[in-house]
């Protein structure tokens, strides 16, 4: 503990939490579309931590990650909108979209324990498509998910009579609803920071690390390989079902087009562009990739406007060509990530 | 009964298109052990080429069958050139690098294909220009029409081609060395990066065919139709033991009736609570389930720990 109290951390992280509090003020010096941009940052660094559990942590490759995200989405839609006449506060809702999700976790994770890498992917991936299909569909003959419209009407969250959806003052300050949510989601991500620090030098943290690097070399040091994978699966689908339920709250909206296997990649991307297995990487990849690609819809026009006098090239496929070719770039040249963990960077040198 | 024989015959022919694709996969999966995932993409590619090139040369008055002819061969060198450029410039820079390193890469690229496809041949769907005359013919209460007819003989035709390559020639030797043992095939004098392009090439020219077939087949194509076909072949190649070439043949068709006869029969099985509009979950629980009972597929070899 002797490294928090000295002045030179006490005083960075003081300028961090300052930072974090205006944030949102500068951000909507450019319309309350960035503070919602943010918000989704915030959003995104749950996933990718989430995510970074699975893949970082226990080096089990999940490509249908989206899946829990919207296991937990679809339960606060069923369970806070009029379409089932259901209005259950948020607090409520959020655990039991955890739970759910969590439960498709390891039903996902039981049968795939044996596989591993390719394979491994290949599999999540189908799983996440199948959930996807499922969401599209199950709107007959019991209308369940109400098929590809989707759920509108979603509650916003509230606690007692304090909603996050409109603005209000405070001391005299005026915060919008968007503004509102960043200081929920940053609450939220602190606290699922904090989590991850612990879970990462925690036994089973080492646990997942073993089997990671060797896991017939962890099974024989007596690590339960089984529980400890379906651990890795249960944790990191229970974080993709909370930021799930407070993107529907956010959003008041969901359908499946917001769960595509595209979805998954993006996050999965954050995590390895990041930085895979180190948390501060994994933080400035979600960051980076959810910031990123806005300020490109916003630049990209105006830049076509400016240089050639119309539109050459859809803003949106743009984005998504150059968020290919970043990919495929930082493998090529940085293959740990942008900012790796010091022993990552070391054992990726040698063969790994 | 007629509707189990029809359903027979649309197996056939979608398993055949999967089964084209699939050996794309296998191919360069039993050689270098990657999954290419931007394979579906250049089957896409291939469609949307030889309707461009079909299109605008009937237009200007070429007849029909001599148009399709040329469409289908600028498609397939496009394709060729496409996958070889693929390896050249996104995966043999990668080699030895850890497994998640060209599992990413070969993302991205599927990225980068499907909306620089996006961007040059827009976001609507096109129709695919008819080269074959449309006959139906019936046979014992179920229809199936020449296009039909034409995608299976081709197919089979192809594929038997492919095995002569690879198991009567000097470069398929090679190709089989390198599956079995990259290392020791260089000390014999195989020329490993030829043999890992020839991969690339060959599977992208089946890729080519492939999709003209689909766009044949459906009649529509989109900057979007490569990433399932290309899961679903993935499966089918996992189905059939990959890196096995009569594997992903056999994965192919197999799926290909699987996906029908269940679209076929899903809504009598489950009295009518679920429909055939979930046919693409087949793919998915078919792969799941072989992957957990037998990873090595239905004619692979029991490798060790892979991956």
């Amino acid at each position: 503990m002797k490294k928090w109290l000295n002045p030179r951390s006490a005083f960075g992280i003081a300028l961090i939490a300052a930072a974090l509090i205006a944030l949102p003020f500068v951000a909507a010096m450019g319309g309350q579309a960035w503070v919602r941009i943010l918000n989704f940052a915030i959003l995104y660094v749950f996933l990718a931590l989430g995510l970074n559990i699975v893949v970082g942590f226990a080096g089990l490759l999940d490509l249908g990650y989206i899946a829990f995200y919207a296991v937990g989405a679809y339960v606060y839609a069923l369970l806070a909108s009029p379409h089932f006449g259901l209005h259950w506060p948020f607090w409520v809702i959020l655990p039991i979209g955890a739970m759910v999700a969590c439960f498709f976790g390891v039903l996902l994770g039981s049968p795939t324990l044996k596989l591993r890498g390719d394979y491994l992917a290949i599999v999540t991936l189908g799983f996440g498509e199948i959930v996807r299909i499922f969401l599209n569909n199950l709107n007959a003959p019991i209308n369940v998910t109400n098929g590809a419209q989707g759920i509108t009407l979603i509650d916003p969250v509230a606690i007692g009579g304090f909603k996050f959806s409109s603005s209000t003052q405070i001391l005299g300050v005026s915060l919008s609803g968007p503004q509102k949510y960043y200081y929920l989601l940053v609450v939220l991500a602190i606290l699922v920071i904090l989590i991850n620090l612990r879970l990462q030098n925690s036994r089973i943290g080492r646990a997942w690390q073993a089997i990671r690097e060797d896991e017939i070399a962890a099974k024989a040091i007596g690590i339960n390989t089984r529980n400890i994978k379906l651990l890795a699966f249960a944790m990191g689908a229970s974080f993709g079902g909370v930021a799930g339920g407070i993107f529907s709250a956010m959003q008041g909206f969901v359908s499946p087009e917001s769960f595509s296997l595209i979805e998954s990649i993006m996050i999965l991307a954050m995590v390895v562009l990041g930085g895979m297995g180190h948390i501060p990487g994994v933080i400035l990849g979600a960051v980076l990739l959810s910031i990123l690609p806005e300020a490109l819809r916003y630049g990209v026009g105006p830049i076509q406007m400016a240089l050639f006098g119309k539109m050459l090239v859809d803003p949106e496929s743009l984005r998504m060509l150059i968020f290919g070719l970043a990919l495929v770039l930082v493998m090529r040249f940085k293959p740990a990530g942008l900012w790796p963990s010091p022993e990552r960077k070391r054992e990726l040198q040698g063969d790994a | 009964m007629d509707i189990f024989l029809q359903q027979i015959i649309n197996g056939l022919v979608q398993g055949s298109i999967y089964a084209l694709v699939a050996l794309g996969y296998t191919m360069v999966y039993g050689i270098m052990g990657l999954i290419n995932f931007a394979h579906g993409e250049v089957v896409m590619i291939g469609t949307l080429v030889t309707i461009t090139v079909t299109g605008t040369l009937i237009k200007a008055g070429m007849p029909v069958a001599l148009a399709g002819l040329a469409g289908v061969s600028v498609s397939v060198l496009v394709c060729i050139a496409l996958g070889w450029g693929l390896e050249r410039i996104a995966y043999r820079p990668l080699r030895g690098a850890p497994r998640l390193t060209p599992l990413i890469t070969a993302i991205g690229m599927s990225i980068v294909l499907q909306n620089l496809a996006m961007i040059v041949w827009g976001r609507n769907y096109m129709t695919f220009p008819a080269f074959l005359p449309k006959i139906d013919y019936e046979f014992a209460g179920a229809n199936f029409t020449a296009v039909q007819i034409v995608i299976v003989l081709v197919s089979a035709a192809t594929m038997g081609g492919l095995l002569l390559l690879v198991y009567r020639t000097k470069l398929g030797m090679a190709m089989r060395a390198t599956a079995q043992n990259p290392a020791v095939a260089s000390l014999m004098g195989v020329n490993i990066n030829r043999v890992i392009a020839a991969a690339f090439i060959i599977g992208s020219a089946l890729g080519a065919v492939a999709g003209v077939m689909v766009g044949s087949y459906y009649e529509i194509a989109h900057y979007q139709m490569g990433f399932m076909l290309g899961l679903k072949a993935f499966t089918a190649a996992v189905l059939g033991g990959i890196g096995n070439l009569g594997g992903a043949m056999a994965g192919g068709i197999l799926l290909g009736l699987i996906e029908a006869l269940g679209a076929g029969y899903i809504g009598d099985l489950t009295g009518g609570f679920l429909g055939s509009h979930y046919q693409d979950i087949f793919a998915f629980i078919v792969l799941i389930g072989v992957l957990m009972f037998r990873p090595s597929g239905l004619f692979g070899e029991k490798t060790g720990d892979r991956a």
